[in-house]
């Protein structure tokens, strides 16, 4: 570990802005940006799926609801969903006294709650989209095999949706991973936090960005090439065969 | 009824903000999409090497980001130049850094990549055929651009120009992070100054949605503009 140390402050040596103690700081606002991103991500995912399901049902009192909750979600600004749920939760009642509160008095579960909320919106619609585009051969050829509805949701509509989605789900993850920048506005010290930090602390805009953006950069690609793997295994049926 | 305090006024300012950023940030990513879509089919290889770097860099690194980059970087840079100009020169003047036009450049520069985007696919499913009629009556170049590539383009690119233009929208609130009075830097100063939160944050969110429905609303009647002749839609 000392090695490892000195090795570090070796290559380090002379450069003013970038020293052991500001590169810690990037690091920790990548496990923020990382777990924030991550937690909202699945969670929202988790919360699109039914939603997507439910989006298509025949109910009117159904749909509607979530047509209009997937409405104001993604015609509004991110910040301004922050801002509501970051500000407005000492404002719901009782909230000081429930057993939550040591969580939410904190930035990140705020922001958590809001990014989940905004990807889920933009999930779901992704979805509907996908089911609503499933081939009406593959529904009839379920329907000739007498699968129930469930079944036939399960087994045949949901994984080719998915299969679908895919693309349209990878530039949700990119803009999640981006729109997460934000998060530096409410006091967290994500990596765009970090950034602002040295930038306030060195006076060093373009340093401090750069290296900050050129880490997003490799995030980015990282996303995209593990989407693009995804889709090489997942729709290898719909290649061209030469 | 609601109160907004006396922080009415200055949210209606806000709003004119965020409106005319948007328009005029639009406005030059339309310009700057266009030249992107053409160096992006250009047949010189440093020109198109130019926008692929442009498009990738700009699409990987978030909005706020490059926002900070461009606005505090430029602000130094504005200073470097008029202290430049007094050392050698001795010319006392001080350039002013307008956050306005900052905005507006930064946001018009991060979504003229996305428009370049939309441009080249649309300007790629223009049917080659209707290019060899043009060519075939005689037109030269910026004609045929102007009567046949521009307005068939048009028809496969609105759809992509809406969704970018709602997404425009929706990031012209970042610039209230850097220092611009847009409506959300109003809605969140009074917020914290009145601890009434949705009194202000609400109705900035409506506003939101009443822009984005008028734009979709005009994207529709655009759409239909440029179908005419196609049938259906």
């Amino acid at each position: 570990m000392l090695d490892i140390s000195t090795w570090f402050n070796d290559i380090l040596a002379g450069n003013l802005i970038f020293t052991a103690q500001t590169l810690g700081y990037y690091w920790e606002g990548l496990v923020t940006t990382t777990q924030l991103v991550f937690l909202s991500l699945v969670i929202g995912l988790v919360m699109a799926v039914p939603l997507a399901v439910l989006r298509g049902s025949k109910h009117q009192w159904i749909r509607l609801p979530i047509y209009l909750y997937t409405y104001v979600f993604r015609g509004t600004p991110l910040l301004i969903q922050l801002y509501i749920i970051y500000y407005g939760v000492v404002f719901v009642d009782g909230i000081q006294e429930s057993f939550l509160w040591p969580l939410l008095r904190e930035a990140f579960y705020p922001a958590l709650i809001a990014f989940t909320l905004n990807t889920a919106a933009y999930t779901t619609e992704i979805f509907h989209g996908a089911i609503k585009a499933t081939a009406r051969g593959e529904i009839e050829a379920a329907r000739a095999y007498g699968m129930s509805q469930n079944l036939m949701m399960r087994r045949i509509i949901l994984p080719s949706a998915f299969r679908r989605a895919l693309p349209a789900y990878g530039n949700e993850v990119i803009f999640m991973l981006h729109a997460s920048a934000i998060a530096s506005v409410v006091t967290l010290m994500d990596l765009t936090g970090a950034a602002r930090f040295v930038y306030a602390r060195y006076y060093a805009p373009f340093e401090a960005f750069l290296f900050v953006a050129a880490i997003y950069l490799c995030l980015t690609f990282a996303i995209l090439y593990f989407f693009r793997f995804l889709e090489k295994k997942l729709l290898a049926h719909l290649r061209p065969l030469s | 009824m609601l109160d907004l305090q006396g922080y009415g006024p200055r949210l209606l300012e806000g709003a004119g903000v965020t409106i005319q950023l948007a328009l005029l940030s639009l406005a030059l990513a339309l310009v700057l999409g266009l030249v992107t879509a053409s160096a992006k089919m250009s047949r010189n290889r440093l020109v198109h090497a130019t926008a692929t770097v442009y498009t990738t860099l700009i699409r990987g690194v978030p909005d706020l980001v490059l926002m900070m980059l461009l606005f505090f970087g430029g602000q130094m840079g504005v200073n470097v130049i008029s202290d430049m100009l007094y050392d050698n020169f001795g010319i006392d003047y001080y350039i002013s850094f307008n956050a306005f036009a900052a905005g507006v450049l930064t946001i018009g520069f991060i979504f003229g990549a996305y428009m370049g985007e939309t441009f080249r696919g649309a300007f790629m499913a223009v049917d080659n055929g209707q290019i060899e009629a043009g060519r075939a009556y005689g037109m030269n170049n910026w004609l045929l651009f102007r009567r046949i590539r521009f307005p068939q383009m048009m028809r496969h690119a609105l759809p992509g120009l809406s969704n970018n233009w709602m997404v425009l929208l929706k990031t012209t609130a970042l610039v209230s992070v850097i220092g611009l009075t847009d409506m959300v830097r109003v809605a969140a100063e009074a917020s914290r100054a009145t601890h009434e939160p949705f009194v202000f944050l609400l109705p900035v969110a409506a506003a939101y949605l009443v822009i984005a429905s008028v734009s979709e609303w005009i994207f529709a009647r655009l759409q239909k503009r440029y179908n005419i002749g196609f049938g259906g839609h």
